[in-house]
């Protein structure tokens, strides 16, 4: 036992003397980060010190850390990338990496990773970058606390922040996002979280993710995105306690869902949204205590999405709750509080006595003519709307809350 | 004419029905404000008020003041004065003290509620300003209705279907309309049927600056572009403007021919 | 003082002035009578400019009043139904009719006469017929005016009111005015006219004194003389 234990002790000092740290700055013996590079071994740590390193297209293939300290900046000068790595356990972080080169032919990013296992990205700051991080084929990474921004001015010639294709098991937390073109970016990308990011004022998406199953996302705030938030052709995805905010534009919405089974939607925040959730093709998503905001729409289903479940969610002073382009119904809403419900609860039990319509003959009015918006809380479709709740011709029948919340839920 | 304006202007600030004009105003605007404790909220709710309300009271009270002072009118016909100095000074009369209830009682619940260290003062601004135009807009088409009817109970009755006309039933043939013709492209059509209904011009100068905005971008880039704009916005208020016109210089029109 | 040329008006299809001429002397006072709907207010208020004849010339001081205004700061109307504001008070409404003429008035006296002064900080809407129409011929007579137009003047009021505003008529008389009236009450008319224009069909039937009108009917007595011109309309 003894001997086992000296023999590990001795190993690992061993390990430990062979790990050099190998320093980088403008008057040292190296002076370039792709030096450093190449004279490292597995196991080796550079240290950048601060000062403006001009490079590109920094390969590595070594087990090694880099990190820089502030004032250390890594230039692309707009033109290739700057880090290509394919290595398992690395570490990069606390380095400022500036102005990589738009190109219409390669995916010019700040930190490029493929084919890598155990690697962490942290305390990076992206700026005026095409693609900021750009992860392929890896797995068991952490994309933890960077800053990735540009000036991205249209969809064509900007590219994604954090950007991960065909991985698996991998974490981003507590980034933040903007000026790109999709703030996150998620596609065959599995078992992975992403939590407490804050992704603003990307040109398309705030976060865009497709053909991913089994990620859980929360925490994360998701503000004035040109078309909000795209989540299409997963299964099993959670989305918990992430705020939707202000995604304010003609073809704007919160979050939409297309072709998604089996989600668990809790506790989000909708909030001034053009349509705060847009659902096409989404089959049996459970969506609890979220709430809803002043969106335009706080809901919106087209095409057909069966067995979803809406139960105390909070609907509150929307444009229009929800709309419904067909006549048939197999969704459930159920115990939700609507601000718009005008009913009573004589029983005192917290619960109206009458059934709620979401539905409202305008919302369907809209679907087919959208022109007819302009109309929006005209007398007349106050008349209309109050007929239709009275017999409903053109609207589901069935559709309805029966036992609305007569107080906000998730205050 | 400010003759005439100062004393149709003080009996009406001493009617009854000012007082309770005044009134339902101010307890509107308190209850919304210290029940609801969401400006904007309120803001959209006194919208929808103010859009239907101040039209049909403007209506009322003009042809019914119209028809009540009819005698007197006569008195005042017989004095050495210009006869469209004392119809306008009449008309002002009443648009003024209804804009005076109206902008007095939601203004005060407002200004109690600490309305000018919130954001929505700008919204609230404009609500009133619409609801000041709809007044004189309403209370010059209803005189006009009265200047042309002799007979009060029909004068009353088509005053009323003006306002239900502008209030409900054009939106109705508005809606079908866009309805029916939805396969062709509507945008330029539902601008200027919005435009020539000042209630509904109204209606969509106050929700662009709350829910509309966003939604508008989807009925198209005609309509998003031009209520989007400073132009849109200038062009707006004229059409108000002419709305409050155009029938005031009917007004004086009609006067040159008009027997008493 | 007053010419009315050729006067045509029609209402629809209906004429109530048919080419009616006719012309006022200075001083003295004309009762204007004729069967309902002969044109008398129509007349009359073709001259205050509140009816617009279709045709014809109508001068008064030998300048038309046509498309005017100004001209009516000379005459004094006082209308047959007293209906005014309903919340302004009678010294208010006074102020106001003063405020609209730029001339002396001596309502103290009128009020005075007519036992007004409890009543100055009433409203209007609260006042009785009759103190409605003391108020109404308070309105009319305070201003120094060439003419006075009265329409139906006794209306509502009480004897002494009466007695009082004949007197005020007597007086306005000897001062020179020139008088126009219209009333239905024959008794009044004998008491204080001197001149009888009488309408039928949108013309001037008769104009005359009152002596003429007997007369040229053979009747003796006023109202039976009035009546028989009013008969010939039906037979």
């Amino acid at each position: 036992m003894l001997r086992g234990g000296l023999i590990l002790v001795f190993l690992s000092l061993g390990f430990l003397g062979q790990a050099k740290k190998i320093e980088v700055c403008s008057t040292c013996e190296i002076s370039s980060i792709k030096k450093a590079v190449e004279v490292a071994k597995d196991g080796d740590v550079i240290f950048v010190k601060k000062g403006i390193y001009k490079e590109n297209s920094i390969e590595i293939y070594k087990s090694i850390t880099i990190y820089g300290e502030v004032g250390t900046i890594v230039d692309g000068s707009n033109k290739e990338g700057i880090f290509i790595i394919s290595a398992n356990n690395f570490t990069i972080r606390n380095l400022k990496i500036i102005n990589v080169g738009i190109s219409y032919i390669k995916e010019q990013s700040a930190i490029k990773v493929f084919k890598s296992n155990n690697f962490t990205i942290k305390n990076i700051v992206l700026a005026n970058v095409y693609f900021g991080f750009l992860i392929e084929k890896s797995h068991f990474g952490k994309i933890i606390n960077n800053t990735v921004s540009s000036l991205a001015k249209n969809e064509a010639n900007s590219g994604n922040g954090i950007h991960i294709w065909h991985s698996s098991n991998v974490e981003v937390e507590g980034n933040e996002v903007f000026g790109m073109r999709d703030g996150i970016y998620f596609e065959f990308v599995t078992q992975s979280k992403i939590h407490n990011n804050f992704s603003h004022n990307n040109i398309r998406y705030g976060l865009h993710f497709m053909f991913s199953n089994n990620d859980t996302y929360y925490n994360n705030e998701f503000k004035n995105n040109g078309a909000g938030v795209a989540v299409m052709f997963s299964k099993f995805i959670k989305m918990y306690q992430n705020k939707f905010i202000h995604n304010w534009g003609s073809a704007s919405y919160g979050l939409l869902l297309k072709e998604i089974y089996d989600a668990e939607i809790y506790n989000n925040i909708f909030q001034e949204n053009t349509i705060g959730i847009k659902g096409e093709g989404c089959n049996r998503i459970n969506y609890k205590n979220n709430t809803f905001l002043r969106n335009g729409w706080a809901i919106k289903i087209a095409g057909a999405c069966y067995a979803n479940i809406f139960e105390y969610n909070d609907f509150l002073h929307n444009s229009l709750d929800l709309s419904y382009d067909t006549k048939v119904n197999d969704n459930k809403f159920e115990n939700n509080y609507w601000s718009e419900y005008t009913g009573y609860d004589l029983d005192k039990d917290g619960i109206g006595d009458i059934p709620y319509r979401p539905v409202k003959l305008f919302s369907y009015i809209v679907n087919r003519t959208p022109e007819a918006l302009v109309l929006l809380r005209s007398l007349f479709v106050d008349i209309i709307n109050f007929s239709e709740k009275v017999s409903p011709v053109f609207t589901p029948d069935d559709l309805m809350d029966i036992n609305p919340v007569m107080k906000r839920i998730n205050d | 004419m400010l003759k005439i304006l100062k004393y149709s202007f003080y009996d009406l600030m001493r009617s009854r029905w000012s007082y309770v004009y005044f009134a339902f105003y101010l307890a509107l605007g308190f209850v919304l404000l210290f029940l609801n404790n969401d400006v904007s909220k309120a803001v959209i709710t006194l919208m929808n008020i103010i859009i239907v309300l101040t039209p049909m009271i403007g209506t009322i009270f003009g042809v019914m003041y119209y028809y009540n002072s009819k005698e007197f009118t006569e008195l005042l016909l017989a004095q050495p004065i210009n006869r469209n100095k004392i119809f306008m000074g009449q008309y002002l009369g009443i648009s003024l003290s209804l804009t005076l209830s109206l902008v007095l009682g939601l203004g005060i619940p407002f200004i109690a509620y600490g309305l000018f260290k919130s954001s929505a003062i700008f919204d609230f601004s404009l609500l009133l300003v619409i609801g000041s135009f709809l007044n004189f807009i309403f209370v010059a088409l209803s005189y006009n209705i009265a200047l042309s009817t002799e007979n009060k109970i029909k004068g009353f009755g088509y005053a009323i279907l003006m306002w239900l006309f502008f209030a409900v039933i054009y939106d109705g043939i508005f809606l079908i309309s866009l309805v029916m013709f939805d396969q062709y492209p509507l945008d330029k059509f539902s601008l200027i049927a919005t435009m020539s209904n000042p209630i509904d011009l109204s209606r969509i100068l106050i929700l662009l600056k709350l829910d509309i905005s966003a939604l508008l971008g989807y009925t198209g880039a005609v309509f998003r572009k031009f209520f989007g704009t400073n132009l849109g916005m200038f062009l707006s208020i004229s059409i108000l403007v002419m709305w409050v016109v155009l029938p005031v210089i009917r007004m004086n029109f009609k006067l040159r021919k008009k027997d008493f | 003082m007053i010419d009315f040329k050729n006067l045509h008006k029609r209402f629809g299809k209906l004429t109530v002035l048919d080419g009616l001429d006719l012309a006022i002397k200075k001083g003295g006072i004309s009762a204007i009578l004729g069967p309902n709907g002969s044109g008398k207010t129509t007349l009359i208020k073709c001259l205050l400019g509140m009816v617009i004849p279709n045709e014809g010339e109508i001068t008064f001081k030998d300048e038309s009043v046509l498309k005017k205004w100004d001209y009516r700061n000379d005459l004094n109307y006082l209308p047959q139904i007293a209906n005014f504001p309903p919340n302004l008070t009678v010294f208010e409404l006074i102020q106001m009719v003063k405020n609209l003429r730029p001339k002396e008035s001596n309502e103290k006296e009128l009020i005075d006469l007519f036992g007004l002064n409890d009543s100055l900080q009433k409203k209007l809407g609260n006042l009785s017929g009759g103190t409605k129409q003391k108020v109404n011929i308070v309105l009319a007579f305070m201003f120094d005016s060439e003419l006075l137009i009265l329409d139906e003047p006794t209306n509502g009021l009480d004897p002494i009111a009466l007695i009082y505003l004949k007197e005020l008529i007597q007086k306005e008389k000897e001062k020179g005015k020139t008088i126009l009236i219209t009333t239905h009450i024959m008794s009044f008319v004998d008491e204080v006219a001197d001149d009888i224009v009488f309408l039928l069909d949108g013309k001037i039937y008769f104009k005359g004194s009152i002596d003429e009108l007997k007369k040229h009917t053979n009747i003796d007595n006023l109202e039976h003389a009035i009546a028989n011109l009013i008969s010939k309309q039906y037979a």
